[in-house]
């Protein structure tokens, strides 16, 4: 490890310790910020590790987020939490998998297509079952674990999604992926398998994305189709990864923190121009910000060197 | 002495609709030898290549690598079991640094290499092509002789059994041709079994072992340079009828 | 036989919203997501039209239609052309144009909110039987599919039978080789785009007749068009108006026989299985 890595290091321990006490100060309001902060953090994050390099724009989150939340609920009674959190994750996986399989070989149209619709696609599916087989539409996830509790399980998680995000970016299958994204032809004729690469990623972030579900699901606590199922939650977590930019692993998390509080405001004073605060920062991201804010410092930090050296 | 046959195209056509673009091919490629691959515009050249590297499938024939046939094979497959190329318009991985361009061919080639090993080797084959002092360049600002040099390196970086060489020499100016051939010459004399695609006669002439000559798809001639460009045939195709 | 005919209908309307889309992305090469919310504005204004002004709802066509057509022609031109200029491939372009097109859905859902509010709209427009081989259907349903036949006849003329038509189609094919031929391809973008946009507007006329919509739905159209346009090959008309038909009846069946809360489902299985084995579409040609 280089003495620039150990120092890095050392700052995200520190960072992570000084947010695991958060919770120490006993202000709700806070708390339940943080971990809305803490659960886009995550979703965004293993968002960005899949469609920074591969160009592809996942959907599919809110589905793998609801899925993740039903397995809890309905798993509550039979098995301990922590199983079902892991059994959530292995959810996530398996149906990004199934989606990945279908779609990634094709072109990224296809792919955002049919990511688009397939939150309201497992909710359908979801209510047709409740309807027929269980009965009830809803169910109750009853527990005693506290916000805070789910405050320092996202932080968990995200401290994983920035760890494994280094170690693939350190590996073969990060590199795999810079290559992919710059040029899939030379990517084959190099003898990289680009759509195993494509699908390890979508699948690592849909195994996190059912896991966030998971955690999330005792904050809900009633858990019916259209609560876990919102493809809004989709839409957010783009528009955060997009707003920070995809290129660094910490690119996300600079589009979360503002958004997330702007997204909190919004909803609070003007509940039905939320949709339209989704319409405006998707058209700010293409016009105006395309590099994302981390992108955009970086060219002109960039810029401002090179005149420095031409001085 | 008889060295070993490295590669064995028979009888391999590939049709694009009602067109077809390659017409019963054979071609063979022997260990340490330089084929040169020729022929007018349009008559086929780059989609052997295509076809050879398994970016194309054949419509008919079959490809052999050493002992295995490999024409279903996908692309990266084949890159695997030692197949390298270059592409005629020159492609650089511009997010990537010059090193990791080539990089990318001993990690993920014939060769595998990783770490410090894919560093080192990337290094050497950089040096090999005169571009070490552009190591960690950004690809932005190259010339295009640099551009050809590096991807190059990158097929070199694989360790292939075969490279392919689709038009390396196109679009070089006088001066960088002298050192693009010097280049490919230095290649030949490493004993790297090489097909070359080329326009550029001098070249063909100075660096083959032997021509494969191509008009419509179909081969119209075999031999050594000499004896391929001297023949009625190859000049009709390439100057049209009236000057053989 | 009632299944058969029902689908037909539906799908009949469908083929419009396809071929709106069609003409977006087939000629002009922009995976409008905002398809959708159009025809909600459309049908908006039928709804206007027919409870404020108590006139037919087609009558609404002749200032939805070419408003649609000068906003589409607006938006492509201001917003959309310059992503065409900066792209540097077609895979940038595609990103670009999905993330934009969707801030405009965004962007319309909302204003559509701000002015009409949340609630749903219907309103009962020539909602009589009418008997097809003595079996009832609602005559809505029947009148509109038989405009969306009329509208389509008149843009297959249009395509296949005039001049303008004839560029629309050489852009579709290949843009480069139509400019080699003195096309104006941004023109010709503009216009399919715009015409692409008026005939969505014009399917939401025809939908609002029968179809209870609200402000948000139109993202459930452009799903529908969306899989119609790519399990019908993308720029092919016939392909457009025989997936239109499959789908129509696909939903219908699985409405009727099933549960009306999975026709989202039947479409995404349609889509599913054209993905896997005609990634191409029904009649495109397979690619080497």
């Amino acid at each position: 490890m280089t003495a620039r890595e150990t120092r890095t290091l050392i700052l995200v321990v520190v960072a992570f310790a000084l947010l695991a006490c958060l919770p120490l100060l006993r202000h709700g309001y806070l708390l339940s910020l943080g971990v809305d902060i803490a659960m886009y953090t995550v979703l965004a994050t293993s968002w960005a590790l899949f469609s920074g390099p591969t160009h592809y724009i996942s959907l599919a989150t809110a589905a793998f987020y609801g899925i993740g939340a039903y397995v809890v609920a309905a798993g509550i009674g039979t098995l301990p939490y922590p199983a079902l959190v892991a059994l959530a994750g292995l959810a996530g996986a398996v149906a990004a998998a199934l989606v990945g399989l279908a779609t990634l070989r094709l072109s990224g149209v296809y792919f955002v297509i049919f990511t688009l619709g397939l939150a309201e696609l497992v909710r359908q599916i979801v209510t047709w079952v409740q309807n027929n087989f269980t009965g009830s539409r809803g169910m109750y996830v009853l527990t005693s674990i506290t916000e805070r509790m789910i405050y320092w399980e996202l932080l968990a998680l995200a401290a994983a999604v920035f760890f494994i995000g280094w170690r693939v970016a350190r590996s073969r299958l990060g590199f795999a992926l810079r290559i992919i994204g710059n040029d899939e032809t030379v990517a084959a004729h190099l003898g990289i398998n680009s759509a195993a690469c494509k699908l390890a990623l979508f699948v690592i972030s849909g195994a996190f994305a059912g896991m966030v579900g998971a955690i999330m699901a005792p904050r809900l606590s009633y858990i019916e189709p259209s609560i876990a199922f919102t493809s809004e939650l989709s839409f957010q977590v783009v528009i955060m990864a997009l707003l920070g930019g995809v290129h660094r692993l910490w690119g996300p998390l600079v589009g979360v923190i503002p958004f997330t509080i702007l997204w909190e405001v919004i909803a609070a004073r003007f509940p039905t121009q939320t949709v339209l605060l989704l319409g405006i920062a998707f058209l700010l991201i293409v016009y105006l910000i395309p590099n994302g804010v981390v992108g955009r410092i970086e060219s002109a930090l960039r810029a401002a060197q090179r005149r420095v050296s031409h001085a | 002495m008889r060295e070993r046959t490295v590669l064995d195209v028979q009888g391999v056509t590939k049709r694009f609709g009602g067109l077809v673009a390659v017409d019963a091919l054979s071609l063979a490629v022997r260990e340490n030898e330089m084929l040169g691959l020729i022929g007018p515009n349009g008559s086929g050249k780059t989609t052997v290549i295509n076809l050879i590297s398994g970016a194309l499938r054949p419509s008919e024939g079959e490809i052999f690598l050493g002992d295995e046939m490999i024409s279903e094979w996908p692309a990266r497959a084949i890159a695997r079991a030692g197949v390298a190329r270059t592409f005629q318009l020159v492609r650089i991985l511009h997010s990537l640094t010059v090193l990791e361009n080539v990089m990318a061919g001993a990690v993920f080639g014939h060769k595998r290499l990783w770490g410090a090993a894919a560093r080192k080797f990337a290094l050497r084959q950089l040096d090999r092509v005169g571009m070490a002092h552009a190591a960690d360049a950004p690809t932005a600002s190259l010339t295009c002789i640099d551009e050809k040099r590096i991807e190059l390196a990158r097929a070199l970086a694989s360790d292939p059994d075969l490279l392919l060489l689709d038009e390396w020499l196109a679009g070089l100016n006088p001066t960088e041709m002298q050192i693009g051939i010097a280049l490919i010459r230095s290649l030949r004399e490493e004993g790297r079994t090489i097909v070359l695609v080329e326009h550029v006669m001098d070249a063909i002439r100075s660096l083959c072992d032997r021509c494969v000559v191509m008009n419509g798809g179909a081969k119209i001639a075999e031999g050594t340079p000499e004896a391929t460009l001297a023949d009625p045939e190859v000049i009709r195709a390439y100057l049209g009828v009236g000057h053989a | 036989m009632d299944i058969l005919i029902t689908g037909l209908l539906l799908g009949a309307t469908y083929s419009l919203i396809a071929i709106g889309l069609s003409l977006q992305y087939g000629v002009a090469r922009i995976m409008n997501l905002a398809n959708g919310e159009m025809l909600v504005a459309g049908a908006f204004g039928a709804f206007w039209v027919f409870t404020a002004q108590t006139l037919s709802p087609f009558t609404a066509a002749l200032f939805v239609v070419p408003g649609a057509f000068a906003l589409n022609w607006l938006i492509y031109r201001v917003l959309l052309r310059p992503l065409v200029r900066r792209a540097k491939s077609r895979g940038m372009l595609e990103v670009e144009t999905i993330l934009a097109t969707f801030g405009m859905s965004f962007a319309f859902v909302g204003i559509m909110l701000l002015v009409f509010g949340g609630s749903y709209f219907t309103y009962s427009y020539l909602a009589e039987p009418y008997r097809i081989l003595g079996s009832p259907y609602g005559l809505n349903r029947v009148v509109a599919s038989a405009v969306a036949v009329v509208i389509c006849g008149l843009l297959y003329w249009g395509v296949h039978g005039t001049r303008t038509g004839m560029a629309i189609r050489a852009v579709a094919v290949d843009p480069a080789a139509a400019s080699l031929v003195a096309i104006d391809v941004p023109r010709v973008s503009a216009l399919s785009f715009a015409l692409g946009g008026a005939v969505t507007a014009a399917g939401g006329i025809v939908l609002s007749t029968f179809l209870t919509m609200d402000a948000s739905i139109g993202v459930v159209f452009t799903m529908k068009a969306l899989i119609i346009v790519i399990m019908g090959g993308v720029g092919d008309v016939r392909g457009a108006i025989i997936a239109s038909l499959i789908l129509g009846l696909a939903e219908t069946v699985v409405a009727s026989l099933i549960d009306p809360g999975l026709t989202l489902a039947a479409a995404y299985l349609l889509f599913l299985l054209v993905l896997l084995f005609r990634p191409e579409g029904l009649f495109g040609r397979r690619q080497s």
